[in-house]
């Protein structure tokens, strides 16, 4: 009987995607502790920001410094957390208008329970120590004046 | 333009197909709907899907599903990675060219397998919200939220919605989620499930599959007593990222019922896939649907949301009154991606 061949199978997504100009300068941006926003051409500023104007399609390239502070424009409260998510512990969920942004962002907001939230209160933004140029480098938001 | 018709549906869908393969679950679907005018394989003239690889879990397991049509002798067939109503409209743009006279239209999906509310995070852009992997339940709670703040519906109003689906699913052997006895004051007792969500406000995650055919002109009356004539159908698009969009409204919805000529005269009945009840209650203003119009008596996508095949379903559900002679003029709705950023419009008409 002839011998069985045999060969290694390696599942694997063998491909890297570049970030661009825009998504990159913002997870560069938030490796370096700040986070930026993009100017349309009415003076209104997006962030998180799109390489394009959602309206015209105009490519966008005015880069602007926003936050860290901001408004809480909605919340939800997650509890438990999702298995994948960065939070290990249950946490808000929230659309925050950054100071400085004109559209709010998506990020976790980290209180002891919902009572501590409430539409249109200040927030500000947490770093992780140690950041490698993800969304997750912001390890959430926190009421301002917070000691967390 | 031709004249395009639905001219037969067929359905099934279930809490969850748990030893059903998508082939097994399609065979009887499709045999039904071809069936039911008479036809085989060998007399459809273009064939099109819309299923998700990813929810499968397999690249290519569409091609699997051809089982479940009979692709031998070779078959003229297409695919959409979307809810099969946008198959249909490839199906009826095909037949817009001319060259053939029949078409099958199906979709199908099984989520039981993991949990939808959390694979829906994997539709996100994946570099600012992907990756925090915000279930469908939160992501939709914050436009509650800001719908509730700003006076756009009432915490009272969504509870009617949720009534009208459980008491309408009451009568659907479909639905997987229905209570004749749902009242306002229960669905309000309800704990929220992602604040201030209540569970009714969710739809209800379920298996199955759907398929239709199509049929132009003299071809359609030859094979239906009363057609589902189309007499308007168009699909449109908002941005993705939700700080970009007033979450209180659908543009898409609105543009593609205009261009489908929605409002040209009374709609005796909607079908409306909006998988939480906020959605819902955007799309009726959105479709301009008014009191003379009958929403969701199948109960809607709330009652049994079926990934990739909901909106086809719900045109389904619309074209069947058509063809029982309960309605005139119907519309039937489909809707993909994050807040309704995908919609498509459906009007048909009995002659």
């Amino acid at each position: 009987m002839a011998e069985r061949l045999r060969a290694d199978l390696v599942l694997e997504y063998p491909f890297t995607r570049t970030t661009g100009p825009v998504i990159g300068a913002f997870l560069t941006g938030l490796r370096e502790g700040i986070i930026l926003g993009i100017r349309r051409p009415d003076g209104t500023v997006l962030c998180p920001p799109t390489e394009y104007d959602p309206e015209s399609s105009e490519p966008l390239t005015d880069l602007v410094e926003v936050g860290p502070g901001g408004e809480l424009l909605s919340w939800t409260w997650v509890d438990p957390p999702r298995s994948q998510s960065p939070w290990d512990q249950p946490h808000g969920l929230g659309l925050i208008r950054l100071d400085g942004a004109d559209t709010p962002m998506v990020h976790g907001l980290l209180v002891d329970g919902p009572e501590g939230l409430s539409v249109g209160m200040r927030v500000t933004a947490r770093w992780r120590p140690e950041r490698e140029g993800h969304i997750a480098d912001l390890k959430g938001f926190v009421p301002e004046g917070a000691d967390q | 333009m031709r004249d395009i018709a639905v001219v037969s549906v067929a359905q099934h869908q279930e809490k969850a197909l748990t030893h059903t393969t998508e082939v097994e679950l399609m065979v009887p679907i499709i045999n039904e709907a071809r069936g039911a005018v008479g036809l085989t394989q060998d007399d459809i003239g273009f064939t099109c899907s819309g299923s998700s690889d990813f929810l499968a879990g397999q690249a290519f397991s569409f091609v699997h599903t051809l089982d479940a049509v009979g692709a031998v002798p070779p078959i003229s067939e297409s695919h959409v990675e979307m809810d099969g109503a946008w198959a249909l409209y490839e199906a009826w743009v095909k037949l817009q060219i001319g060259g053939v006279d029949t078409a099958l239209v199906y979709s199908y999906g099984k989520s039981s397998p993991g949990s939808l509310r959390d694979v829906l995070s994997t539709q996100l852009d994946p570099y600012y919200l992907g990756p925090l992997w915000p279930d469908a339940f939160s992501m939709a709670a914050l436009q509650a939220r800001i719908m509730l703040e700003s006076g756009a519906v009432s915490e009272q109003r969504l509870a009617e919605i949720a009534v009208r689906s459980l008491n309408g699913a009451a009568g659907n052997p479909l639905a997987v989620r229905s209570s004749a006895e749902a009242t306002v004051e229960s669905v309000l007792a309800e704990a929220p499930i992602a604040d201030p969500l209540r569970p009714s406000d969710c739809a209800a995650s379920a298996d199955g599959g759907v398929a239709v055919v199509l049929a132009a002109g003299d071809r359609a009356r030859e094979l239906c007593e009363r057609p589902a004539w189309i007499k308007g159908i168009d699909h449109r698009i908002d941005p993705h990222q939700p700080g970009v969009r007033d979450l209180t409204r659908a543009p898409s919805a609105e543009m593609a019922a205009a261009q489908a000529g929605a409002s040209a005269d009374r709609l005796d009945a909607a079908e409306l896939a909006a998988p939480f009840t906020t959605q819902e209650h955007i799309l009726e203003l959105e479709l301009g649907l008014g009191n003379g119009t009958a929403v969701n008596t199948s109960g809607g996508a709330l009652a049994g949301h079926t990934m990739m095949a909901a909106g086809l379903m719900r045109i389904a559900d619309a074209a069947r009154q058509i063809h029982d002679e309960q309605a005139d003029r119907v519309l039937g709705h489909a809707a993909s991606g994050l807040y309704l950023q995908q919609n498509l419009v459906c009007v048909m008409e009995g002659e």
